[in-house]
């Protein structure tokens, strides 16, 4: 007999009979996104000025705004010393800043529990305002006037890409709640 | 999206001391990053080999994206060279046989050069470059300028080695892993370089300005005697570089000397050589406190 609606079994995870989600491609995936996020802006060969957003923050700062409680709050302790280690920052800046940035968004989220996208892109915005020039202050070159304007284009870019990345997180978690797992 | 209810405090207490546990976590990773932070600005050096070996994990990534990123570059360069073909081959040929004369008058000068240093006793040994290697990466998200390069110490690379394309100074290694090292360009806000202007004797430091161009800064203050469109070449002192290679042109007359833009820009170039230190016993001499002396 034909069914009526082919999908009527399955929802936006897939088939729901005989399937579950995978444990591990569950807990891994907002993780290794941020790693390979973190490692992209090494392939840009960028002389003159910093010109790529910093991709791990902003992925970070997506999954934690997007995605409230997967992450947990002390993930910017190794998520940040990873960064550190191709950022070309001295090692130490992006743990800090990192873990700065979870503990201040935990804060803002006590406060804000109920948020709109709009609100969000406002948080997200904020935060790289002030992690920017803080990691230029910490880079451990001189801090100068000149510098300070040359960060400008990546600032507005960084913040401008917010929703994209917010968008690219919604798709990484449609796949992380996929159900790959046969059962039985 | 809501937050979930993770954060509500339950009558659970597993819940409540994780919950809890998270927090102190969190601060001591903040505190630990803080430290690890003043460390390593303290000591540049600190930890460069857990780095060097990171770089070295990613080197079988990073070496085929810079070859596809070199050979895509000349693709576009050639179709580029389709427009304007015409007129450009007229003038391209006009240049041309002015650069023939020009190139036998410097064989002149050469031959000259020669002839004189023979007789003062003098000889300047051809320096041979210790690696030729691709830049496979650099630090695009940070204020600081780093490039990172295809070869490290199996290659014979070292820390203090002067790096340059074929235009001119790309900077010098800062670090090196096995087989990666990490280079530090000249737009670095902490690169300093002694030049000298080519046709005559000034001498200035170029110093990178974060933003891009170079800050030169004479060293002989008074009245200005530079003009944009003066080329500045390494002037050999300090021990790092050769002298005579090309660093920048003056594009804006400042009080304390010029801004100027890069010669040879590491995102053109597609292979760098690494030469070897131009007078290692200046650079150890320059690297030794007063208090002791230079052993034999």
């Amino acid at each position: 007999m034909e069914r009526l609606n082919p999908k009527s079994r399955s929802d936006a995870y897939g088939k729901r009979i005989n399937r579950s989600h995978s444990t591990v491609v569950a807990t891994v995936v907002p993780y290794v996104s941020i790693l390979i996020a973190s490692l992209v802006p090494v392939f840009f060969i960028a002389s003159a000025l910093p010109v790529v957003p910093p991709l791990g923050f902003l992925m970070l700062l997506a999954w934690r705004l997007v995605r409230p409680g997967l992450l947990p709050v002390w993930a910017g302790f190794p998520l940040g010393l990873f960064d550190d280690l191709f950022s070309g920052q001295p090692l130490g800046s992006a743990v800090l800043l990192w873990s700065v940035a979870m503990i201040v968004i935990e804060l803002i989220e006590t406060r804000f529990p109920w948020r709109s996208f709009a609100q969000d892109w406002f948080t997200a915005g904020l935060i790289l305002l002030v992690y920017m020039p803080a990691a230029m202050l910490v880079s451990g070159g001189e801090p100068t006037l000149a510098a300070l304007v040359a960060l400008g284009p990546q600032l507005v870019l960084s913040i401008l890409v917010f929703p994209l990345f917010a968008r690219l997180v919604a798709r990484l978690d449609q796949m992380r709640l996929t159900r790959w797992r046969t059962v039985g | 999206m809501a937050p979930t209810g993770q954060r509500r405090s339950s009558y659970s207490r597993k819940a409540q001391y994780s919950l809890f546990t998270g927090y102190i976590a969190a601060g001591v990773g903040a505190l630990v990053g803080a430290v690890l932070l003043g460390l390593s600005l303290w000591q540049p050096g600190f930890l460069s080999g857990a780095r060097g070996t990171a770089n070295d994990a990613a080197t079988p990534v990073t070496q085929p994206v810079a070859a596809a990123r070199t050979e895509s570059k000349g693709f576009i360069d050639a179709v580029r060279g389709y427009y304007r073909a015409g007129s450009q081959n007229a003038a391209l040929k006009r240049e041309m046989e002015l650069a023939r004369i020009r190139l036998g008058e410097a064989a002149a000068v050469e031959q000259e050069n020669r002839r004189l240093k023979a007789l003062l006793g003098l000889q300047d040994a051809e320096a041979k470059p210790v690696a030729v290697a691709r830049l496979v990466g650099a630090s695009a998200a940070s204020t600081r300028r780093f490039a990172y390069l295809g070869a490290g110490r199996a290659d014979g690379v070292a820390v203090g080695m002067p790096v340059r394309s074929p235009r001119g100074v790309i900077g010098r290694i800062l670090e090196v892993g096995n087989h990666s090292a990490r280079v530090l360009l000249l737009t670095d806000p902490e690169s300093v370089l002694p030049v000298r202007r080519a046709q005559d004797e000034v001498v200035a430091f170029a110093e990178g300005r974060g933003d891009g161009l170079i800050r030169i800064r004479l060293i002989n203050l008074g009245i200005n005697p530079l003009e944009p469109g003066d080329l500045f070449v390494t002037s050999g002192a300090g021990g790092y570089y050769q002298p005579g290679v090309a660093v920048a042109i003056a594009t804006e007359i400042t009080d304390d000397g010029a801004l100027a833009r890069i010669v040879s820009d590491p995102a053109a170039a597609d292979y760098v050589s690494v030469l070897p230190i131009f007078e290692p016993e200046a650079v150890t001499g320059a690297g030794t406190p007063i208090e002791r002396e230079l052993g034999e």
